[in-house]
């Protein structure tokens, strides 16, 4: 699979599939897309630079074990949902705030950071998965 | 009752959880003078419990709590009646004294702090089950205190055999737990309340209810489970596996008498009819007989009290089947009485063991030179346990004589079993009390010296409580013990008796106890192996058969695993997927539901190819010589569908689609290369017959369903509703997408959960594979 040709794409179509994964995150809420495809989207990412360089590679590059990711996702999806007991309404109640930065203004929401969640998931998950099937090939 | 007392019963009931937080961390730093600090905790709930004590004692239940789940009529509340009240003066004071007790018993073991925390969680659960009004707070106290008795019995964990015993103990009186649940479900059910204070007055009622007999059993084998009655009672002589200070505090003195406050508290509702008049004598009268032999056959200190605890435990279920006022006050002043008595005597068998490396009654001897104390208190432990005038075991036993003598032959028959329990246990005490210190001195694996203040103070305390109770047995009553025997006859029940002999049969049968006691004391050793030798011929006994139900279980759980879990892929498919197809057929099958075939609007040319790509698909997948083309083949199917969304208006579906699609050809790929299949697909034609069958029966059935899913009309209710309001409360266009993290965002949660355990559990596996092959 790792022909030069492969490999000299690899790097610029993951690093472009990670940017579209998180444009696709961020427009979910109104347009096609949201924290479940972009998660896909950004492991598929992940995968193909695994295919490219090998999973030893795609690890030391990000770091953090793929798994962590997941477990943080799933503790910011918690955490999302809990903001609403300060505002004493029931669990999971979204809450909006529109500061305004710079000229314009920000819709941010205990929602964003759910789907955020919901990403993080998904692409901790997806990886781990695709990174250790990959890895110790016989 | 005052805010400010609720609060207060509140602080007095979580002092010992807080214990348990603290312990670890003082023990670690002040070794065994943490005890000193660490009593206070348990000692001042006590001083609380002794504050409401003039209010109970006047009539007047004390109750208070906090909703919990209302909605459920939940709540954590306690009602504090004279039965309730001493058991929770029982629980904190002796746990007060047990802690100083263990601070001595443990000192220098590295493990204190933690030995301290679980008996700080005991006490807290013991409390709780004690003043717990709702049934369920009933219930998590009871299992707490099975939880936390496994804890300290196999805290010597590195022993078989005390992990042997904590599972034996967990695994019996835990079991009996869940008799209680069903056995409060049952009680609220019929009574239509979930608390004690309410259902008691329900006695007559519940008693001519057809479910009657169901609670009582439930409630009983919790109850017998729990306090050790024959023949669920091998788990307590076990027990003894644990530190002595458990022993005292559990095993004696407060948790095996859960099960007589169990029956005490619903004695109003469920006592007294025929077949509670049956059942306890009969279990309580062979517990008793059982114990006490099997105590004269025992050699070892702590076995033989563990024996004679049996014996107690079952004298009490004896009394409460008894029927009758008196029999209920004798149990009461038993109760009490043997929980002070065989607390010290626990303690004393842990200082003999401490200090001279044995508690094997044949190898001590001569010991009153070098311990006096300990001998006198002791043998002021023994005299209660005899019932001897003027100590307080003397007034319970005076009280069972004068509730069981009559002239029917029930009567004679229970006062005969009586007597001969206690006459054994009689000899038991003074065996325990005499036999190691006087006579010839032994050589002992440790020079036998005095025990410090920290293990001598508490005995000491418990066993002066039996005579100072007795002596100012007036005063004594009127607090304690008429409220208690009040409390369980839901009736006053005046208790008078006092520590001056009378006489009278009681007498006659207490003087006859106390011959045939003397008797066999000065034939103990000659007896004691002729009841081992009875028990050799009469085993295998409940602890073997205990033995055999695990050992059946775990064989049971090994044929159903490999029954269910026979370790091959294809089998797990046949099964899945044959499943699939016959739920699919049958129902409609049976209900002749068959759906009829609609009538298509007809293709467009765009829809047509797409069609035509899928079907090409499929038609690889079907005729691929090489598994890779196989995968890739079903890639393209899949592809093909996503396209079928985008026509339909679903973008948000076919993104995923897509996506999706992509993943599982690499993983599945990967996953081929991992697993060295072959590169061909070789199956006997014969598999490739049933494989392919079982494939077309689950696509037609799934054809069947989804035919039969559009017969119905559709309703547009949900569509309409979200496509209102998505953009109105949750400010986003996209309606899948605010489904998903808003509307019904609990459910994403609990799904986004799901997908993180698959990613551990796919981890778990494959490194399980390494390891394995790393091994070979």
């Amino acid at each position: 699979m790792n022909t030069p040709i492969f490999r000299a794409f690899a790097v610029p179509l993951t690093a472009l599939m990670l940017i579209a994964s998180l444009f696709i995150l961020l427009r979910g809420h109104n347009a096609p897309g949201g924290g479940f495809i972009g998660g896909l989207v950004a492991a598929a990412a992940f995968a193909l630079q695994a295919a490219a360089f090998g999973p030893k590679a795609v690890r030391r590059a990000v770091k953090v074990s793929p798994l962590s990711v997941a477990a943080f996702g799933l503790s910011a999806a918690c955490v999302a949902g809990l903001f609403s007991a300060l505002a004493d309404m029931p669990f999971m109640t979204g809450l909006w705030i529109e500061p305004h930065l710079f000229g314009i203004t920000v819709p941010l929401s205990t929602v964003m950071l759910f789907d955020a969640g919901v990403y993080l998931v998904v692409v901790g998950a997806v990886t781990a998965i695709a990174l250790a099937v990959e890895e110790e090939e016989p | 009752m005052t805010s400010g007392a609720t609060e207060a019963t509140f602080a007095a009931l979580v002092l010992p959880f807080l214990g348990a937080v603290v312990a670890p961390v003082l023990a670690g730093r002040f070794g065994a003078r943490a005890a000193w600090g660490l009593a206070v905790l348990p000692a001042l709930s006590f001083l609380h419990f002794c504050s409401l004590v003039p209010e109970i004692a006047g009539g007047a239940p004390v109750t208070g709590g906090y909703a919990w789940v209302p909605s459920y009529n939940l709540s954590f509340s306690w009602y504090l009646d004279g039965l309730s009240l001493t058991f929770a003066l029982l629980v904190t004071g002796i746990g007060a004294l047990i802690v100083l007790y263990a601070g001595g018993y443990l000192k220098g073991h590295v493990l204190q702090g933690r030995f301290l925390a679980f008996l700080f969680l005991f006490m807290g659960a013991m409390l709780g089950l004690v003043v717990s009004d709702s049934f369920l707070m009933l219930f998590i106290f009871w299992e707490m205190t099975s939880i936390t008795s496994f804890l300290l019995i196999g805290f010597d964990h590195e022993r078989r055999a005390a992990r042997r015993a904590a599972l034996q103990a967990l695994v019996i009186t835990g079991g009996g737990g869940l008799f209680l649940l069903a056995g409060l479900l049952l009680l609220w059910n019929v009574t239509d309340v979930t608390h004690m204070s309410l259902a008691l007055p329900y006695g007559e009622a519940l008693k001519a209810s057809p479910y009657y007999l169901a609670v009582l059993l439930l409630v009983l084998m919790a109850a017998f489970t729990k306090s050790a009655q024959f023949p669920f009672h091998a788990w307590l002589p076990n027990a003894m596996e644990a530190p002595t200070p458990v022993s005292a505090y559990l095993h004696s003195a407060t948790m095996v008498k859960a099960g007589i406050y169990l029956l005490m508290r619903l004695y109003p509702a469920l006592g007294g009819t025929a077949a509670w008049e049956i059942i306890l004598p009969v279990f309580g009268g062979l517990t008793l007989i059982v114990g006490a032999v099997m105590a004269v056959g025992e050699s070892d200190l702590k076995r033989m009290l563990a024996y004679t605890t049996l014996a107690s435990l079952g004298l009490l279920v004896l009394l409460l089947g008894a029927g009758g006022d008196d029999a209920v006050e004798a149990a009461v002043l038993y109760l009490m009485a043997h929980a002070l008595f065989k607390g010290a005597f626990f303690m004393l068998a842990g200082i003999l063991d401490h200090e001279t490396g044995s508690r094997d009654i044949t190898a001590l001897g001569g010991l009153v030179s070098a311990m006096p104390l300990t001998f006198a208190i002791t043998l002021a432990a023994a005299l209660s346990m005899g019932g001897l005038p003027p100590f307080f075991g003397f007034l319970a036993k005076e009280e069972i004589y004068a509730a069981l003598a009559g002239g029917n032959l029930r009567a004679i028959l229970l006062t005969a079993t009586v007597v001969l329990g206690n006459a054994l246990m009689f000899a038991a005490a003074f065996v325990i009390a005499l036999k190691p210190f006087l006579g010839a001195r032994k050589p002992t694996p440790r020079a036998p010296h005095e025990a410090p203040i920290l293990l001598w103070l508490a005995p000491a305390v418990l066993a002066l409580a039996g005579l100072v109770a007795a002596l100012l047995s007036p005063r004594f009553h009127a607090l304690f013990s008429t409220p208690m025997a009040s409390a369980v006859r839901a009736a006053p029940a005046p208790v008078e008796i006092g520590p001056m002999p009378h006489f009278g049969l009681p007498l006659l049968l207490s003087v006859v106890t106390i011959l045939v006691g003397i008797a066999v004391w000065l034939l103990a050793d000659r007896l004691r192996p002729a009841v081992a030798r009875l028990v050799a011929t009469l085993s295998p006994g409940p602890d073997a058969a205990f033995d055999e139900f695990i050992a059946g279980l775990l064989a049971l759980a090994r044929r159903v695993t490999r029954l269910t879990q026979p370790g091959r892929l294809h089998i797990y498919m046949t099964v899945m997927f044959a499943t699939l197809a016959a739920a699919l057929f049958v129902t409609p099958a049976l209900y002749g539901e068959w759906p009829a075939w609609p009538r298509f609007a007809p293709l467009l040319p765009s829809e047509a190819m797409i069609f035509a790509v899928a079907v090409i698909g499929l038609g690889a997948v079907i005729t691929a010589r090489q598994r890779l083309t196989a995968i890739v083949a079903l890639g393209i199917q899949g592809f093909a569908v996503a396209v079928i969304f985008v026509f339909y208006s679903a973008p948000d579906l076919a993104f995923t689609q897509f996506m999706v699609e992509t993943l599982s050809v690499v993983i599945l790929t990967l996953v081929m290369m991992r697993l060295r299949l072959s590169v061909v697909d070789r199956r006997a034609p014969r598999r490739r017959l049933v494989d392919g069958a079982l494939a077309l029966g689950g696509g037609f059935g799934l054809v069947l369903l989804t035919l039969k899913t559009l017969e119905t009309p559709f309703d547009p209710a949900l569509s309409l509703f979200f496509g209102q309001w998505s953009r109105v409360i949750a400010h986003g266009r996209n309606v899948v997408n605010v489904i998903i993290v808003d509307f019904r965002g609990t459910d994403t949660l609990g799904e986004i959960a799901v997908v993180t355990a698959a990613g551990l559990a796919v981890l778990a596996l494959l490194r399980r594979r390494s390891t394995r092959r790393g091994k070979a």
